[in-house]
């Protein structure tokens, strides 16, 4: 039993009377940077609700952080950013993590290193309604790293955004499981998958694959994750 | 439960609102015109049309406004997935809920100040009891209608549908208060229902508060404080953690 991440037994997840997530099992451990893959609608938002605690599931089990998903005590410890930035529009960036920062009781000089790591600095008296669909994405990433969290949990974060940042972002993610978080990123674009240390494919609520990309592709015998990902599916037939 | 984030909330909601000038003056400019003009309807006529109208709108007032009010900001908030984010958090639903209480207590405090103050001194609205009675009443109306509008706001998927409950809840309370026909001659039927109701005893007690020097309105307070509180619980159920 691992202590940092987190380990998903048997998950099965029924929504509106379809099987969202079947019998999933994975588990993600702290120290790596995690890649979670798949076509849209394939339950990875789904997938990464349950571990964070707010989504209620139909059978199986979450472990987080060695205790059961959801658990009051993990709310200091998790990092979760939607697909789309839930921040508030109507405040601006630094009244945004501020308030933030009181309701997760860490000190005031948090706000200003969130805002240096997503590079949004120069933005801070901003009102977030006014920023673009990347900056306010950026926003709500900064709001998950405030509480330093052993697990950071990220629905496509870099979606719209600008190469050299996208890329700093990743390396702000290594530095992060290299201090010891478990990173958990989704994204449906495959050429991020090259970035990570470790890569769960999902397809119609299963995992087709669980691998360092490099053992993905050399399994697969494949020059991409694209590639690999079809033949994934052609062997799943 | 946290005092720092109770705090937070109440702050960071009248931050945003603070941002929204154009809310916040529809918000203190309108109670003081509607008043206004109800007065200026009746300066022509004999009796008391205005002394005795005017206590039941002073009453009805905050509590529209902000059931309106309330329910809009808290289904952006569920509907944003800021609340989401929150109830991931090491925050309470109590804490939530008192935040926004705080906020909009204080929002209905200054709200119903003016609409007193204009109408006991610019239109000479007598008021036999203290006129700081009016205040507590119209405070505590408010917070009614907050937390009813919290309340119905999980019932709403939208802002529009949100904004039709307004209608469903709250014109019925009007009809029944006692401003149209008192709640003593209703027929039976209605005025049981009229006993029913939070908003009849807000108006009993404006008008208790306006007509007698010493009035006793403590029974009214207390049912419109345990509706209030009732609804609350009621909302703080609709605050799911986790949802389907």
């Amino acid at each position: 039993m691992t202590t940092g991440g987190f380990e998903v037994t048997g998950l099965t997840v029924v929504r509106g009377g379809t099987e969202v997530l079947r019998d999933l099992s994975c588990t993600v451990s702290a120290g790596e940077v995690t890649g979670l893959l798949g076509p849209s609608g394939c339950g990875k938002s789904t997938l990464m609700r349950a571990v964070v605690g707010v989504q209620q599931i139909t059978r199986g089990s979450v472990r987080v952080l060695g205790e059961p998903a959801g658990s009051a005590s993990l709310r200091h410890r998790i990092g979760y950013v939607t697909q789309t930035p839930s921040v508030y529009d109507d405040l601006t960036v630094v009244e945004n993590l501020e308030f933030f920062a009181s309701v997760l009781g860490v000190p005031r000089s948090r706000v200003g290193d969130c805002l240096t790591t997503v590079d949004l600095s120069s933005h801070r008296d901003a009102v977030v309604g006014r920023l673009s669909g990347g900056e306010r994405s950026r926003v709500s990433l900064a709001v998950a790293l405030l509480g330093e969290p052993e697990l950071l949990v990220l629905d496509e974060p870099t979606v719209g955004l600008d190469p050299v940042l996208r890329q700093d972002l990743w390396g702000t993610f290594h530095a992060l499981a290299a201090a010891g978080a478990a990173v958990l990123v989704s994204s449906h674009v495959m050429d991020e998958a090259m970035r990570c240390d470790r890569l769960l494919l999902m397809r119609d609520g299963r995992l087709i694959a669980d691998d360092p990309p490099t053992a993905l592709l050399a399994r697969t015998g494949t020059a991409d994750i694209e590639s690999a990902f079809l033949a994934l599916v052609r062997e799943d037939r | 439960m946290s005092a720092r984030v109770v705090l937070a909330v109440a702050r960071r909601v009248l931050t945003q609102l603070r941002r929204d000038r154009r809310t916040v003056a529809m918000l203190l400019v309108l109670p003081c015109a509607i008043m206004t003009l109800l007065w200026w309807m009746f300066t022509g006529l004999p009796g008391r049309g205005f002394a005795a109208l005017a206590p039941a709108l002073l009453a009805l007032i905050p509590f529209i406004v902000m059931f309106l009010v309330t329910s809009v900001t808290t289904l952006r908030e569920r509907t944003s997935g800021t609340l989401e984010r929150l109830l991931a958090m090491p925050m309470g639903k109590g804490d939530f809920l008192l935040g926004y209480a705080l906020a909009f207590g204080v929002v209905a405090t200054v709200q119903s100040a003016l609409a007193v103050g204009v109408s006991t001194w610019f239109l000479d609205l007598d008021v036999n009891g203290p006129s700081w009675l009016l205040l507590v009443v119209a405070v505590l109306d408010a917070l009614l209608g907050s937390a009813l509008g919290l309340f119905v706001s999980a019932f709403a998927r939208t802002e529009f549908q949100a904004v039709q409950f307004m209608p469903a809840l709250v014109i019925p309370q009007i009809l029944l208060c006692g401003l149209f026909v008192e709640r003593d001659r209703l027929p039976r039927f209605l005025g049981v229902v009229s006993d029913c109701l939070p908003l009849s005893y807000a108006v009993d007690a404006m008008r208790s508060v306006s007509a007698q020097r010493h009035p006793d309105v403590l029974g009214d307070l207390a049912l419109i404080t345990a509706f209030a509180a009732a609804a609350l619980v009621l909302g703080a159920l609709t605050l799911r953690r986790r949802s389907a």
